[in-house]
């Protein structure tokens, strides 16, 4: 047939799919929840992940990875997150996967060598470092700065919301060389570096948090701390500009997860549906449960298409902007209506940590806010892709 | 050494299976499929031992094209080729039949060691693998739970009865099936699931192994699958836990069940 579209997987991804679910169905619901509820960094499930090589699935076989694309991660990440793990599950692997994305694209040649291997073997973890407190969204107004001291430099600021800095040797750091006043444009003179996480030197604080507790994220001041020419990731000034290179691979496979925690909700919720017999019949039976559960199901399905088609154009050499932003905005809202759905569908029940959909709500909500908000995914989408004047 | 390893697609252990509109198989149409558990052990078995030195491992599986996701599987997991057969004809054969389209591929590849399941988990015989090694006249042990090699021979254990174990010895070429939890299954690594696409995976239909329809028409056909209409006397017990407990202990002893 002549145009004809195949919505198929295709026997590899399958294959990835079939056998990454089986590896994350070794870790149930309890083994999140408890990992949730203690605070704890889920280094069984990461090491099993590891050892058998996922975590380099997109780094260049050159370096010891498998050198596929963002489809390939996004149905890992995806049957991770749906194996009940949800975010915490998807955030423990997928730093690992896109965090060095700048790195493969713009590291030099001997940055790579140096670090792309361990990363891919799961030894090596790395924390991105871009967020800051009053700076928010607008990466512009970021004030950490890298000092030129003999052939390096010396950082000094504070970051925040670093995922996994307590478990990562380095961070993707990024900072300003030259003032914002001082450049041609806003996002012009920042640097990009890979630093040492140095103890000595960085400063990681836990931020207590709503949800997705397994994984910590940090504010991390930094003082002195020195680099080397060697650790500019990309070229002097424009660090930002590499940056990019990571954030649409990112929201892609963000995009993946969710659909995978809002199909995880929605088996749980369906199941749950079918038995629970109130008023002498399945709650299920009732449309006003039945109905939502099908519109979830549809949404979540749209979403999936999403996410798939932007990682095609992406794995195609397209940077994606527009696909990233839209599967990412439509699979936030599918994923996170999914689990308020399941949780309602779950009535008291659902608000109990045992039935762990009121989990999959939290880490869900998450997806609405990071890496990129709703509405600056909205903002992407009027401007850059319906032409429509900037609001800020 | 060569070791041939027989491997079944069965419905998937979280597949809601409903009983066809014919009542003889199950809906199977949009189900998920896996390995056969016990099969599982037995690849195991025979990568442990290619670990352990040098040995080919060849899976050979019965199926429609669905079977291949089984044989890729099974080359993710390390083994080095797969041999698909099929044929409308086996699609109503019993056990016996089977043996036969089996027994002719072994018979072509000379294998120094056949391992299957001890049996399937969907239609639950226990059938093929001694009629496998009947038709190939290969010396053969069913439920055997630990293996080692001596000089050409097999020592297997094998599972009895109430926990005991029987060690028995048998030369090689030979056929064992194998009991579940015997090691630990790996999983496969992302390397072995690139590599699995580039291993050769031939496919083969009942002429290619010189045998004809009628070599494989069943004699026992099935008639029928049904569910057994539910038992009535279910009896609650009521009380405290600790009174609970109790009851259901006493209640076992009476019954005889412990
Ligand atoms: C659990 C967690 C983990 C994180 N991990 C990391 C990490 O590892 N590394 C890292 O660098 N960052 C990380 N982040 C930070 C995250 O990327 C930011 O929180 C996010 O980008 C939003 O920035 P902000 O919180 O400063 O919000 P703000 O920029 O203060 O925005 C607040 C609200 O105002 C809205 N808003 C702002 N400007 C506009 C506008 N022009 N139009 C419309 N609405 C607007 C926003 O959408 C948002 O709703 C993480 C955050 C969380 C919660």
């Amino acid at each position: 047939m002549m145009g004809c579209m195949d919505f198929s997987l295709g026997p590899e991804l399958e294959h990835i799919r079939e056998e990454a679910t089986k590896l994350a169905g070794g870790f149930s619901d309890e083994y999140w929840r408890d990992k949730d509820e203690r605070k704890q960094f889920p280094w069984e499930f990461y090491n099993a992940f590891a050892e058998q090589g996922w975590i380099g699935i997109a780094i260049p076989e050159r370096y010891e990875g498998a050198g596929l694309g963002v489809m390939a991660a996004g149905v890992l990440l995806q049957a991770v997150a749906q194996s009940g793990g949800a975010m915490n599950a998807a955030s423990t692997l997928h730093l690992s996967i896109f965090g060095m994305g700048p790195v493969v694209h713009h590291g030099s040649e001997e940055m790579k060598q140096r670090y792309l291997p361990p990363t891919a073997r799961g030894e090596l973890h790395v924390s991105f470092g871009v967020t800051e407190d009053d700076a928010g969204t607008d990466t512009s107004r970021i004030r950490t700065f890298a000092e030129p001291d003999g052939d390096g430099f010396v950082i000094n600021g504070k970051k925040v919301w670093n995922t996994k800095a307590q478990q990562a040797q380095k961070i993707l750091l990024l900072t300003r060389t030259t003032p914002r006043e001082e450049c041609e444009k806003p996002l012009d003179g920042m640097t990009l570096f890979l630093a040492d996480l140095d103890p000595a030197h960085c400063e990681i604080r836990e931020i207590p948090k709503i949800a997705r507790n397994a994984v910590n994220s940090n504010e991390v001041y930094i003082r002195d701390l020195r680099v080397g020419p060697e650790d500019v990731v990309g070229e002097v000034g424009r660090g930002f500009r590499c940056l990019l290179d990571g954030i649409n691979p990112e929201r892609i496979m963000l995009a993946a997860e969710a659909v995978g925690i809002g199909r995880r909700a929605l088996e749980v919720a369906t199941a749950y549906a079918k038995e629970r017999i109130v008023f002498d019949r399945p709650i299920g039976a009732n449309q006003a449960i039945a109905h939502p559960l099908a519109d979830c199901h549809s949404e979540l399905e749209a979403a999936d298409l999403l996410w798939q088609k932007a990682a095609w154009v992406y794995d195609q050499g397209d940077i994606a902007g527009g696909e990233a932003n839209i599967a990412k905005l439509r699979a936030a809202e599918a994923g996170f209506r999914a689990c308020d759905q399941a949780l309602q569908t779950l009535g008291g029940f659902g608000y109990a940590n045992e039935f762990n959909v009121g989990r999959y709500w939290g880490e869900a909500r998450l997806m609405r806010l990071a890496p990129i908000s709703q509405e600056m995914a909205r903002n992407y989408i009027a401007e850059r892709v319906l032409g429509l004047p900037r609001s800020y | 050494m060569k070791i041939l390893v027989c491997v079944k697609q069965v419905p998937h252990k979280d597949a809601r299976l409903e009983i066809s509109s014919d009542e003889t198989w199950i809906q199977d149409e949009s189900i998920k499929f896996e390995i056969n558990a016990y099969d599982t052990y037995a690849l195991e078995e025979a990568l442990r031992i290619k670990d352990a030195g040098e040995a080919e491992v060849v899976i050979l599986s019965i199926g429609p094209d669905r079977a291949i996701q089984a044989l890729r599987t099974a080359l993710g997991m390390g083994a080095d080729r797969a041999i698909l057969v099929w044929d409308d004809a086996l699609a109503g054969t019993d056990s016996l039949g089977i043996a036969k389209a089996l027994a002719a591929v072994a018979k072509a590849e000379q294998p120094d060691l056949i391992l299957t399941g001890l049996m399937a988990d969907d239609t639950n015989y226990s059938l093929t693998p001694p009629m496998l090694a009947e038709l190939t006249q290969l010396p053969h042990v069913t439920a055997v739970v630990k293996e080692t090699q001596q000089n050409g021979d097999i020592v297997a254990e094998r599972e009895l009865e109430g926990g005991a174990l029987e060690v028995v010895k048998l030369p090689r070429p030979c056929l064992l099936s194998i009991q579940t939890g015997m090691n630990d299954v790996r999983y496969a690594s992302l390397k072995g699931i690139m590599q699995a696409k580039k291993k050769p995976l031939e496919t083969k239909s009942l002429a290619d192994l010189g045998l004809q329809a009628s070599d494989v028409a069943p004699k026992v056909t099935l008639e029928k699958i049904f569910l057994p209409p539910r038992g009535k006397g279910a009896e609650i017990v009521e009380g405290s836990i600790d009174e609970i407990a109790t009851q259901v202990v006493t209640k076992i002893k009476e019954l005889g069940l412990l």
